[in-house]
């Protein structure tokens, strides 16, 4: 595998039917295990950068590598089956599917992906050691995750980014629903977790303050060079 | 593949009330779409062999439709009758094996009554060829010695609480307000079984004993001045000078065309005959109209319902964005999303099909016993037909193209939200 998680290589993405380009990335280039905080306010392009990441949305020029596979030459199905494999995501919130127990909802890449189910080992067993690294208490993990409290949620969610060790965990304002002390005891969970699978983390947030623990702390207003912060 | 069928039974569970509601609704479209289907199969069958086993109805000249209508139904009323002697010639072709004679005008209560012969009971077949049996009783003798017999059908004993030894009185033509023959009452002597047919609402009586009522009758009154009571009868003749109709048997079926030909062109009057099963079908087709419009709106119900399947399913989809970006995250392709919906949709579908087929079951065999008796129908429980199936068939494929909308709109939806639906 290769020594770099991520290299973006002169990267144009555009809106459709829009005339401006909303992410121009000449390069970027992100180290395995390499735990970085991408800082960006809203309108600097994170959401497409996210989804161009993950290979739901395409480029119109330019090269994205993940571990030494160029995701954008690929095609839909093949990126859809790229990110099911390698790739763990927690969002904002309304992370889970609120019909399914807290469990499930960590089983679900397993599902998705042949390959992390099988670098799961046991994923019965893998989902309940992560949850309770995680600190879900144990008669929460049956319960719908519909009922769950916002701060048990984002940590089922974390323990679902990372099961079947993906490479690549991109977490997405994971604590903006949270409650300041419990921010940083997030962070520090899905740091600890993160380094202990060795994956390469990927955390975007809009709030600074976040920033230190991380290896990296990258602006997306100075990488992207469409985001000229007159972007709403 | 199978992680997104596990999850569209899931999602679907999650949403149980909107989406059975909506299933619901299927179901009971889909019911009614085949009760009609059912009770325009049943009610054709029923009305086309309301008399079988009978190969030619003779009767004067007149339209077939008017002699079937006359001769099976006991509706309306004969024009023309025929000569005994016409009859006697026709029923003694050798290519008749039976032949039983009918003589129709009088009424009781506002139900027909059938002047025939005991081979009436034997010969009338119906549905399946099933003969007519007794629930009471038994035929009346026709002999002269016991002449003022009668045997009512099933309705006519329900509906005036008849009984076996009852008496009755015969009226003149077919009106309830008809002159009485009331110096002469009848004996109620079997009453037969229900067979969702005319005979059910017919009296019987013999042909003598129709004879005697008349005897001092002239021209649709009494006599005055004349009155023969009922004990004096036996001394005249009772032989009929003429009937109303007849039904005809025939040795050999492959006879029936020539024996018509050969009754159409009966030299000494003006007959006709039918074949029952044709005439009854031409019948039949008079009321197809009727029938085509209330399965037309039998079907729009359905795809009433079926619109609201996907009325449904799209509002949910906006609740949903989530979820389908969730999935999206999870390595869904949009190519699974549009599945995810599709299958959503047959279930609700299939489920709907097979409640209403249920419900379908259940209703006709709590409501067969009360149509039999209130309609002439008789409807069964019995495995869809040919007919059905297409039907069923149908309702599942336009349920399908149903959830092809929101499936596409989801398609849509995930390709341009990604990971990150927007609000």
């Amino acid at each position: 595998m290769s020594a770099e998680a991520l290299v973006i290589h002169d990267l144009v993405y555009r809106w459709p039917r829009q005339r401006a380009a909303c992410l121009d990335i000449p390069g970027l280039s992100v180290a395995t295990g390499e735990r970085v905080f991408l800082h960006g306010p809203s309108g600097s392009g994170k959401s497409s950068l996210l989804g161009v990441l993950g290979g739901v949305a395409l480029p119109e020029r330019g090269r994205v590598t993940l571990f030494g596979a160029a995701i954008t030459a690929l095609g839909g199905r093949a990126r859809d089956a790229f990110r099911a494999d390698h790739i763990g995501f927690i969002f904002q919130q309304f992370n889970l599917l609120p019909w399914l127990s807290a469990c499930d909802n960590v089983l679900l890449p397993c599902t998705f992906s042949a390959r992390r189910k099988r670098r799961a080992g046991d994923p019965v067993a893998e989902a309940a050691r992560l949850l309770s690294a995680l600190d879900l208490a144990r008669e929460l993990w049956h319960q719908p995750a519909g009922e769950l409290s916002v701060g048990q949620q984002q940590r089922v969610a974390a323990a679902r980014a990372l099961i079947g060790r993906p490479e690549l965990l991109i977490a997405d304002e994971p604590t903006s629903a949270l409650d300041a002390p419990r921010q940083q005891a997030f962070i520090d969970l899905l740091l600890g977790e993160a380094g202990a699978a060795g994956a390469t983390l990927l955390f975007v947030s809009h709030d600074a303050r976040l920033a230190a623990h991380f290896d990296r702390v990258l602006a997306l207003t100075e990488i992207n060079r469409a985001a000229d912060g007159s972007a709403a | 593949m199978k992680a997104i069928l596990v999850l569209a039974l899931k999602s679907a569970w999650a949403r149980r009330l909107t989406l059975g509601i909506t299933l619901a609704a299927i179901a009971l479209a889909a019911a009614l779409l085949l009760a009609v289907e059912r009770v325009r199969q049943d009610a054709r069958a029923s009305f086309t062999q309301s008399i079988s086993g009978v190969d030619l109805v003779l009767g004067a000249r007149t339209g077939s439709v008017q002699l079937i209508l006359y001769a099976v139904f006991h509706s309306g009323s004969a024009s023309n009758n025929i000569r005994w002697e016409s009859y006697q010639a026709i029923a003694q072709n050798p290519a008749v094996a039976w032949s039983v004679p009918l003589v129709l005008g009088d009424s009781h209560r506002g139900f027909p009554v059938i002047g025939t012969s005991p081979a009436y009971f034997e010969r009338v077949r119906y549905a399946d060829r099933k003969p007519l049996a007794f629930a009471a009783g038994r035929p009346f003798a026709g002999d002269a010695d016991a002449v003022f017999e009668a045997v009512i059908g099933s309705e006519v004993a329900r509906q005036l609480g008849h009984r076996v030894g009852d008496r009755l009185l015969i009226a003149h033509g077919s009106g309830e307000l008809g002159p009485e023959h009331a110096d002469k009452p009848f004996v109620v002597v079997g009453v037969l079984a229900a067979t969702g047919t005319p005979t059910d609402r017919s009296v019987h009586v013999s042909l003598p004993a129709m004879t005697a009522i008349h005897l001092d009758w002239a021209g649709g009154a009494p006599l005055p001045g004349l009155q023969i009571p009922a004990g004096l009868v036996r001394k005249f003749d009772l032989q009929p000078k003429e009937i109303t109709a007849a039904l005809i048997g025939l040795h050999n079926r492959a006879s029936v065309f020539s024996l018509q030909r050969q009754i159409n062109a009966f030299a000494g009057e003006a007959l006709l005959a039918v074949l029952p099963g044709v005439a009854l079908d031409e019948l039949w087709q008079t009321l197809v109209v009727v029938e085509q419009i209330l399965f037309a709106l039998c079907a729009l119900v359905v795809l009433v319902g079926l619109a609201g399947l996907t009325a449904t399913m799209l509002a949910s989809l906006d609740q949903r964005r989530r979820e389908l970006a969730i999935l999206r995250a999870l390595g869904a392709g949009p190519r699974e999303i549009f599945c995810m919906l599709l299958i959503e949709g047959l279930l609700v579908t299939s489920l709907g099909v097979l409640v209403g087929c249920v419900l379908l079951a259940a209703t006709i065999a709590a409501a067969a016993p009360l149509v039999q008796a209130h309609f002439g129908v008789v409807l069964g429980a019995r495995p869809p037909s040919a007919n059905e199936i297409v039907l069923l068939a149908a309702i599942l494929l336009t349920g399908l193209v149903a959830s092809l909308v929101p499936g596409w709109r989801a398609w849509r939806m995930s390709l341009a939200d990604g990971l990150t639906p927007r609000h």
